[in-house]
């Protein structure tokens, strides 16, 4: 059973601000989550190279382009769904005091 | 409304017996009066569809060619970016959110002429069995109003089926195309990884994530599948493979092909789902192909590993929903941390939460390598016993899910069992290998039920000429 201690801790690192009864709920939704993802030790997979990669059989260089320069959103059009913006830039509460 | 094909429609335009524009506005009328049964729809793209409908009219009246799609009614799930057309992701979050460009595929299904009637309900950003998960209400399924239209791609297939849409685009991580086209009795199709561009599609599990089609036609779902498919610059794991000209192939023909039927899809059926599967195999082998049974040893720790997966990358693909760029902000915070927390605590509803923790959970110090890591190397086994079954047969066929479309609200309290229901659909995504659903019938209450058939990588040709042949031996 993952204890609320555990639970807090991951919240924050995902940051989720839970209440205690999410705290609750999640800490026994997860421990049955990870009771059946435990099947996974049955497997000997000391020799087992991880799939990092789903199919990968292209050249080195598919994901680079020619560096050029392309058109790009315009500011207004990357601001438009912005919940506070100013002069053009995304505006949020102080980080630093003065 | 009758319900069209892309033939009939190209057949309809050509001999004038309406225009693109008349088909574009019944169907959006047909589709906002269905809608109140159904709530398969979260936006309505009047003036999109009748103006690009014109477009389609036009250029048929200058006697120019308008596409392989001209006139055809799209619904595109929720999750696909529409430029200057609301896209919710099915999420609080993103109520108001307006892209400011189209996704790869939309673009393509448009210049093929095809006409994009609305956005379709869906999981919280794709993540569910069964659409309830939707910020804006559960969809209902068209065969069976209490019951659920499968997840996530649920307003999908249930606009496909009600025959408010032709076509429908879905996303497909562990599923949810597959499982909601068995469901509600339609055609759905997950590609080979990489074989659709993903570029406009909201992250949820990257290695996992595709764009497909949902059609009532095996043919449809062909042509679909040929105009969005290849490379596309604007997504670098877009594969260079050429597309083929997947219709032309249907030609009935599939004496000789080796079926695979895998033993461990058939543990823990309900009865009546494996019998009309195996009465579909049945079928495919009076058509002269050669069924036998297969093993898929790993099966069992499908879902185990598709979850520590899925939710690792989820938790940080949804990072990005912080309250700063695009989401509605929690109003009351004071500090950035704050904004953050609430933001997303206020957004995100209890499924995402779910999976964002238990993601963060298994990538977290001390837990990577016992849960990512192991996982990724499970991975490696469920797709080579995918490869080892390929040296014997052609094709792999089985159920989509282990039972019909359940009632609303009969699983909502029990996450796990609701995981495992995606026992079937998550192996295929895991090793990355087109699959899909072709419904093969309905039990005596009348629920629909899915054949699921699956092919080596990049060969969707096998796998639509086998569906094609059984759809056609069987309507």
């Amino acid at each position: 059973m993952i204890r609320h201690e555990e639970v807090r801790r991951v919240a924050e690192l995902a940051n989720l601000a839970l209440t205690e009864e999410e705290i609750e709920r999640m800490a026994r939704d997860l421990s049955g989550i990870l009771a059946h993802v435990d099947k996974l030790k049955e497997l000997d997979t000391s020799n087992v190279e991880a799939m990092a990669q789903v199919l990968y059989d292209a050249p080195e260089n598919l994901t680079l382009r020619e560096d050029m320069e392309r058109p790009c959103l315009e500011n207004r059009e990357a601001l438009a769904n912005a919940p506070l913006a100013g002069s053009g830039y995304f505006k949020v509460p102080k980080v630093i005091e003065r | 409304m009758k319900p069209h094909t892309i033939d009939s429609i190209r057949q309809g335009l050509k001999e004038k017996q309406f225009s693109a524009e008349e088909l574009a506005r019944d169907t959006l009328a047909f589709a906002e009066a269905e809608n109140s049964k159904t709530n398969a729809y979260l936006t309505f793209a009047s003036e999109r569809a009748l103006a690009q409908a014109r477009r389609v009219d036009e250029m048929l009246a200058r006697g120019e060619e308008p596409g392989p799609l001209a006139g055809v009614p799209i619904a595109v799930k929720d999750v696909i970016l529409t430029r200057g057309l609301r896209t919710t992701c099915g999420s609080r979050l993103l109520a108001n959110y307006i892209p400011p460009y189209d996704a790869t595929a939309v673009i393509r299904l448009e210049q093929a002429g095809g006409v994009i009637i609305g956005k379709t309900n869906c999981d919280e950003f794709a993540m569910g069995s069964s659409n309830e998960n939707s910020a804006f209400g559960p969809v209902r399924n068209p065969a069976a109003l209490d019951r659920v239209p499968g997840g996530s791609s649920g307003g999908s297939a249930a606009a496909v089926a009600q025959g408010t849409a032709v076509l429908a685009l879905g996303s497909d991580t562990g599923g949810s195309i597959r499982q909601p086209a068995s469901f509600c009795g339609v055609t759905g199709v997950t590609p080979t990884y990489g074989r659709v561009s993903r570029y406009g599609l909201t992250a949820f599990a990257s290695s996992l994530d595709h764009i497909g089609p949902f059609s009532r036609t095996v043919r449809d779902a062909a042509v679909m599948l040929r105009t969005i498919a290849g490379r596309d610059e604007m997504d670098s794991t877009s594969a260079l493979a050429p597309v083929p000209d997947y219709a032309a192939a249907l030609d009935g023909d599939v004496r000789g092909k080796k079926i695979g039927l895998p033993k461990e899809f058939f543990e823990g059926l309900a009865s009546e789902t494996g019998d009309l599967v195996m009465a579909a195999a049945e079928v495919l082998k009076k058509l002269g192909c050669e069924v036998r049974e297969i093993r898929l040893p790993h099966t069992p720790y499908a879902v185990a590993c598709y979850y520590v997966i899925a939710t690792a990358e989820a938790s940080s693909n949804l990072a990005r929903y912080d309250g700063v760029r695009y989401t509605a902000r929690a109003s009351s915070a004071s500090t950035l941390a704050e904004m953050y927390r609430l933001t997303r605590d206020e957004g995100f509803g209890p499924e995402c939460k779910r999976r964002i923790m238990l993601g963060t959970y298994v990538l977290s110090a001390g837990y990577y390598d016992a849960y990512y890591l192991k996982a990724q190397k499970v991975r490696a086994l469920v797709a080579r016993d995918y490869a080892e079954a390929f040296e014997q047969v052609d094709a792999i066929v089985g159920p989509v899910s282990p039972f019909p479309a359940f009632r609303l609200g009969e699983k909502v309290n029990d996450p796990m069992a609701m995981y495992l229901s995606d026992i079937y659909t998550i192996t295929g995504d895991l090793a990355g290998i087109p699959c899909m659903s072709v419904p093969c019938g309905k039990t005596r209450e009348g629920l629909p039920v899915g054949l699921q058939i699956l092919t080596r990588h990049f060969n969707e040709t096998d796998m639509f000429r086998l569906a094609d042949a059984y759809q056609r031996a069987t309507s």
